[in-house]
């Protein structure tokens, strides 16, 4: 007897469900190799969490991905696919190696961070709102043209970083270092400051920002107009035509909006850690925040959730770099594949399942067949 | 004189060895979305095919079934991405992206468990690999002034699958406008509720459609790794399967203008390589970063109608759902 799933079930026991048929895919290759998969997941964990400042590298890889994450999870609100999250990480990047890099001998360093914070979301933002300008006004599909500004960002980046913008006397194509100062100080620092004991690691101020953006995601969809908007412009363009709103416009708010968020990965990198520019520094977290928005349901705290696991598995991913020959960090790749695959494109699969073994255990209801048009959606 | 023109046909040669992947994953994508499914999973399974075909030409030595393997493997992603998008009505975007992801993976994860060197493969021996064919006369025709050295430089000395590639322009066109199966192939990425009315199953017809786009992005995936490479190196296609889609885009979705589009686009390549580090007089070093980019800025401008406008199959992108 087949019945509808209610909403926990839907929210909280199938997103575990294809997170679990991953990883037991995952397990599968890795015992084909030879490698025993649970000694492996138990030094993911090992290193996620357990060693010494293990849990700072975590949470700093989850700052990243809190932001790419909300990035695509704002712009599936309106129901468009932003896979330019990467480009418009890069392009903030940009943003704040062009402030700190032109106004670090000018003005004290606090003032050039205020100053640089603010130009990363900017850059994102531009970076993101012009393929929503082409979608809005031009009708080209916005999964085409992000993926398009990925590659012009990153030739942007390679053309800049290797050219007018590289420091002198160097080879590698990466920026001359910021200022002394110019850099957000990092949480282990601060604790040591005030007498508490804590082991290096990268994480810094920027876990506050994403924690900032969480809320303020949350807020701006759920709490206010423009939040609702974006989300009737999902459902229904003409109901919003209606409602006297221009959807063009609201496509491109919700993508500078977007663009914004990824641009603000490049806190975490940049400013938090490199303190100049680099090449690749966005390091593919951008797609990441596809499966972290797919696995989190497009929800800020969901988002959290699929943010530390993803951090966890960076961070775990490292660990198996040490401790194996025939296994690598490369792993945590396949493993994301897989979820974005399991979580994403075939989120349907065991629902059929799930429902039938629902309406076994908890009886037949009144309603029996399951709502057709819920069903035909992605995501 | 003669060396501008000697240079002038090894770029136009280059050009077509650089096109032969984008090519032949551009024909793979035109059967795909002709039919309605996006594939964006063409850069994947380019990756995971050269992969296939690498390790299975080094372990047994004969390319034939290093092509074989790399046409399997990409057939059966082909497979997982019909059974995500048609079977069970996932967003095509997504599972085309999943493959990509789980292609960067598993590639290098399986590549240091095969042969422990980093992710690569070992180095493939020339009985390994498709070599080139040198066509009769081409030494004695070479003497002849401008046809000989077009003879000799452009047609002659290329690769088995490089003429496939070409082939497969020819063959996708007759087989798309000329067949009963192309007609209705077409009409499924069109109008899938006719196809259905007239009692030919949509499923049917759009796996048949991305297990063609497998078999072919498996023969651009060997070319990269046993014909035009020696082996199997991590990320080898960068990014070669999105021009190749955006070649397709650029071509309107038809094979001839999509193969002009890769010619183009071989060209950008093969003309910036060739001027890596050249002076322009009085403008320092050519930014070769900026010509390699043109094929992505092109498509942007193309999709936002400035030059042209593409449209794609009305019902690309949009699961079936059989009304009841």
């Amino acid at each position: 007897m087949r019945r509808p799933l209610p909403k926990w079930i839907d929210i909280g026991v199938m997103p575990i469900i294809n997170i679990f048929a991953a990883f037991v895919v995952a397990g599968i290759i890795i015992a084909l190799i030879g490698e025993n998969p649970i000694t492996a997941l138990s030094v993911m964990v090992k290193g996620a969490f357990v060693y010494k400042g293990a849990l700072g590298y975590t949470l700093f890889y989850a700052t990243n991905f809190i932001f790419t994450g909300l990035a695509v999870a704002v712009a599936f609100h309106a129901t468009l696919f932003n896979i330019g999250g990467e480009g418009q990480a890069m392009i903030g990047g940009l943003g704040i190696g062009i402030v700190a890099l032109s106004l670090d001998p000018l003005l004290p360093p606090l003032l050039v961070i205020l100053l640089a914070i603010p130009m990363a979301a900017v850059f994102g933002a531009i970076w993101g709102m012009i393929p929503g300008w082409l979608q809005a006004k031009r009708g080209s599909h916005i999964v085409i043209t992000t993926i398009m500004f990925n590659f012009i960002a990153s030739s942007i980046m390679v053309w800049l970083l290797a050219g007018m913008l590289m420091a002198p006397g160097q080879m590698s194509p990466e920026t001359r270092h910021f200022a002394e100062g110019v850099g957000l100080l990092q949480i282990h620092q601060i604790a040591n400051a005030i007498g508490i004991p804590m082991a290096r690691s990268p994480l810094n101020l920027s876990f506050l920002v994403a924690l900032a953006a969480l809320v303020g995601v949350w807020v701006l969809i759920w709490r206010t107009r423009l939040g609702y908007i974006i989300r009737a412009t999902g459902h229904s363009e003409k109901a919003v035509i209606y409602a006297g709103h221009d959807p063009a416009k609201i496509i491109m708010i919700t993508m500078a909006i977007s663009g914004g968020l990824a641009g603000l990965m490049a806190l975490n990198e940049i400013l938090g850690v490199q303190e100049r520019v680099i090449l690749n520094f966005t390091s593919g977290y951008g797609f990441t925040g596809i499966a972290v928005a797919l696995m989190g349901r497009n929800h800020p705290f969901g988002i959290l959730l699929a943010s530390l696991l993803f951090g966890a598995l960076y961070q775990g991913g490292a660990e198996i770099d040490f401790e194996f020959q025939t296994i690598t960090r490369e792993m945590v790749l396949m493993i994301q594949g897989l979820i974005i695959l399991f979580s994403g494109a075939l989120a349907l699969m065991f629902h059929p399942l799930m429902e039938r073994l629902y309406g076994m255990i908890a009886g037949p209801d009144s309603i029996t067949s399951p709502p057709k048009t819920k069903r035909a959606e992605h995501g | 004189m003669a060396d501008i023109w000697l240079q002038f046909l090894l770029t136009i040669d280059a050009t077509l060895r650089v096109s032969t992947p984008l090519i032949l994953c551009a024909m793979a994508g035109i059967f795909s979305e002709r039919s309605g499914i996006i594939d964006i999973s063409l850069e994947g399974k380019m990756l995971l095919s050269a992969f296939a075909a690498a390790s299975v030409a080094a372990l047994s030595g004969s390319p034939w079934l290093g092509l074989g393997a790399a046409i399997l493997v990409s057939m059966i992603f082909s497979l997982l991405h019909g059974f995500a998008c048609i079977t069970h009505r996932g967003n095509q975007v997504i599972s085309g992206l999943a493959i990509n992801i789980l292609a960067s993976g598993l590639t290098v994860t399986l590549g240091i468990a095969l042969f422990a060197q980093g992710g690569q493969t070992p180095y493939l021996s020339s009985a390994q690999r498709f070599s080139a064919i040198p066509l009769p006369f081409a030494d004695t025709m070479r003497q002849v002034p401008i046809i000989g050295t077009i003879y000799a430089e452009i047609i002659s000395g290329h690769n088995l699958l490089v003429w496939l590639a070409l082939l497969s322009v020819f063959v996708t066109s007759i087989v798309l406008y000329r067949t009963r199966f192309g007609l209705r192939l077409r009409a499924t990425g069109e109008k899938p509720e006719a196809v259905d009315t007239a009692g030919i199953s949509v499923t049917r017809i759009r796996y048949q459609a991305v297990l063609i786009a497998g078999l072919l992005c498996g023969i651009a995936g060997a070319y990269l790794s046993i014909a035009h490479g020696a082996g199997f190196v991590r990320e080898m296609t960068a990014g070669k399967g999105y021009i190749a889609l955006a070649a397709m885009i650029f071509g309107h979705w038809r094979p001839v203008p999509a193969l002009m589009a890769c010619l183009m686009f071989g060209f950008l390549e093969a003309l910036a390589a060739r001027l890596q580090g050249v002076d322009i007089l009085f403008l320092g070093p050519i930014p070769t970063d900026l010509i390699l980019v043109l094929p992505y800025v092109l498509t942007v401008v193309l999709l936002a109608g400035f030059i042209g406008r593409a449209t794609p199959p009305k019902a690309i992108g949009q699961p079936y759902v059989k009304e009841r």
